[in-house]
């Protein structure tokens, strides 16, 4: 099933592209990784499809329905970069912090009470973060805490979770294991997911399909096909931008 | 002391002043966490001109006040929006036409200035049954409009973007706030006056901010501030024949110390209460 298809989608800021003429089709049990130099637009183009930007022209999908039209948003699940840069003296439990989500202003099925909670143990749960129920946030370090906002992004239950970047900043034996759950999600939960990354390493050891970006889409296919292919060696001669970590 | 509760007008005083002191130290906890403490003195202003337009034209002042600081906080929200002002700009420049109006007011029809001066300083061991009412009911009406946007709110006030990823309008949730404090701005100037209310707004919830690791625990211990300030403030204005604004912001002060205190004692707390 396709989940997210763009079509022709361009963004511009300013009167400057960002995004040109982008085609692109998710589907479900896909673990994609966006990659591209900087400035290439991967985050502007996760914005686009969250409904965060609006596209210049073009179109989005998201669950059969044009973006305007969908509003069960608690099927997609979303990451975001900065969100390893939190205000560490916001008061706020792990709990509170996942149970947030849990209200959605254009779905609202809220679930409360007892319900409610149980929905915050068990994504606190699945990323291993069950014993902090109760920490405050601030006091977590920065692979806790990208587990806890993964648990927030989980707790709807949605089909599709988006992560900008989300191992920022993040020590690499925290990473590996961080990924290894994605690896989990992926293949034993079937849920579908988009990673935006710099870090080739990853590409190569996690995800089963690439999106390379550089305004416009380079490459979308097979991570076989894509080291086969040449753009990334293409990119590498041209110095573009990416890390690689082995995990 | 006892007998003195007894009395009507300081019954109204308590009634109205413990509701008023609940509403301020809920939303000042989201207003200083999303950096727009200051928007308390902004409107403060704004409401000045209210009053003195009331007096003017010889309405209720706290109802003309109500309508100037509801209207100006959608303005001030709106112009943000529209004009990309940072948000501190809009409330300064709102807040000084306020006080520029309120002022012109005054001084066109000189006979209100005494009671004015109630508004500016606050005096609410003189609420009218009808002001305890209106206080009472629309605190009411704040509370429970945060309570039925609590997720809401606390998820945009965290983080903004995944918010609105989620689903949450917070465009709208940014009018609800304000316009909530308008009225809570309004409501809180009776209690300690148009150059005081900022303080209802921020310290209790400055102090609650001091001891919490959990927003559940910062509404309860800035609640508690705010209530205890505000109920002793009032017994001991009664007891010392002191100024009962002045008494409140002192001991809301004292008590944001005393937290710090506690604080800096045993560190940052890692567990949520």
């Amino acid at each position: 099933m396709d989940l997210i298809v763009l079509r022709d989608v361009s963004f511009r800021y300013d009167g400057t592209p960002v995004l040109v003429d982008i085609d692109l089709t998710i589907r479900e049990g896909d673990f994609l990784a966006i990659i591209g130099p900087n400035g290439s637009g991967k985050t502007t183009l996760v914005k686009v499809i969250l409904g965060l930007l609006e596209p210049s022209s073009g179109s989005v999908e998201a669950f059969g329905k044009p973006l305007g039209e969908f509003s069960d948003w608690r099927k997609i699940g979303y990451v975001p970069q900065k969100a390893t840069h939190i205000d560490p003296f916001f008061p706020a439990s792990v709990e509170e912090v996942v149970g947030m989500a849990l209200m959605s202003n254009r779905k609202p099925r809220a679930r409360s009470g007892r319900e409610g909670r149980d929905d915050i143990l068990r994504a606190l749960d699945v990323v291993g973060m069950a014993d902090h129920g109760k920490w405050a946030i601030g006091r977590l370090s920065g692979g806790q805490q990208q587990r806890v906002f993964i648990a927030r992004a989980l707790v709807t239950a949605p089909r599709i979770l988006f992560l900008d970047e989300p191992t920022t900043g993040v020590d690499a034996e925290t990473q590996a294991s961080f990924y290894d759950m994605l690896d989990r999600l992926n293949s034993r939960e079937g849920l579908t997911i988009v990673l935006v990354t710099h870090d080739i390493g990853i590409v190569n050891k996690h995800v089963t399909s690439v999106a390379c970006l550089n305004q416009r889409l380079v490459y979308h296919g097979s991570h076989e096909d894509f080291c086969r292919s040449g753009v990334f060696r293409d990119m590498v001669t041209r110095g573009d931008h990416f890390i690689s970590h082995e995990h | 002391m006892h007998a003195l509760l007894t009395y009507g007008f300081i019954q109204r005083a308590f009634l109205a002043g413990i509701f008023i002191a609940v509403a301020c130290a809920v939303l000042g906890l989201f207003l200083i966490l999303r950096k727009d403490a200051m928007i308390g003195h902004g409107l403060a202003h704004i409401a000045f001109a209210g009053v003195a337009l009331g007096l003017f034209l010889n309405i209720l002042p706290l109802a003309a006040a109500l309508a100037v600081a509801v209207a100006a906080a959608v303005a001030i929200v709106k112009l943000k929006d529209r004009a990309g002002l940072y948000g501190d700009t809009a409330i300064g420049i709102f807040s000084s036409l306020g006080l520029a109006v309120g002022i012109l007011l005054a001084s066109m029809a000189r006979g209100f200035n005494v009671e004015l001066m109630s508004y500016l300083f606050g005096d609410i061991l003189a609420i009218e049954p009808l002001e305890v009412g209106l206080a009472v009911g629309l605190a009411a009406a704040v509370l429970l409009a945060v309570r039925m946007n609590y997720a809401k709110l606390l998820f945009m006030t965290f983080d903004r973007e995944s918010a609105r990823a989620a689903g949450v309008k917070v465009g709208r949730l940014d009018m609800l706030l304000m316009v909530l404090t308008a009225v809570t701005i309004v409501l809180g100037m009776k209690v300690v006056g148009i150059l005081l209310v900022a303080a209802l707004i921020v310290i209790p919830a400055a102090a609650g901010l001091q001891v919490a690791s959990s927003f559940r625990t910062a509404v309860r211990a800035s609640t508690a501030v705010a209530v205890v300030s505000v109920g002793a403030g009032l017994g001991l204005s009664l007891v010392l024949n002191i100024p009962a604004s002045a008494a409140i912001v002192i001991l809301c002060f004292l008590a944001f110390a005393l937290f710090s205190v506690v604080k800096k004692g045993r560190g940052f707390s890692a567990r949520a209460k």
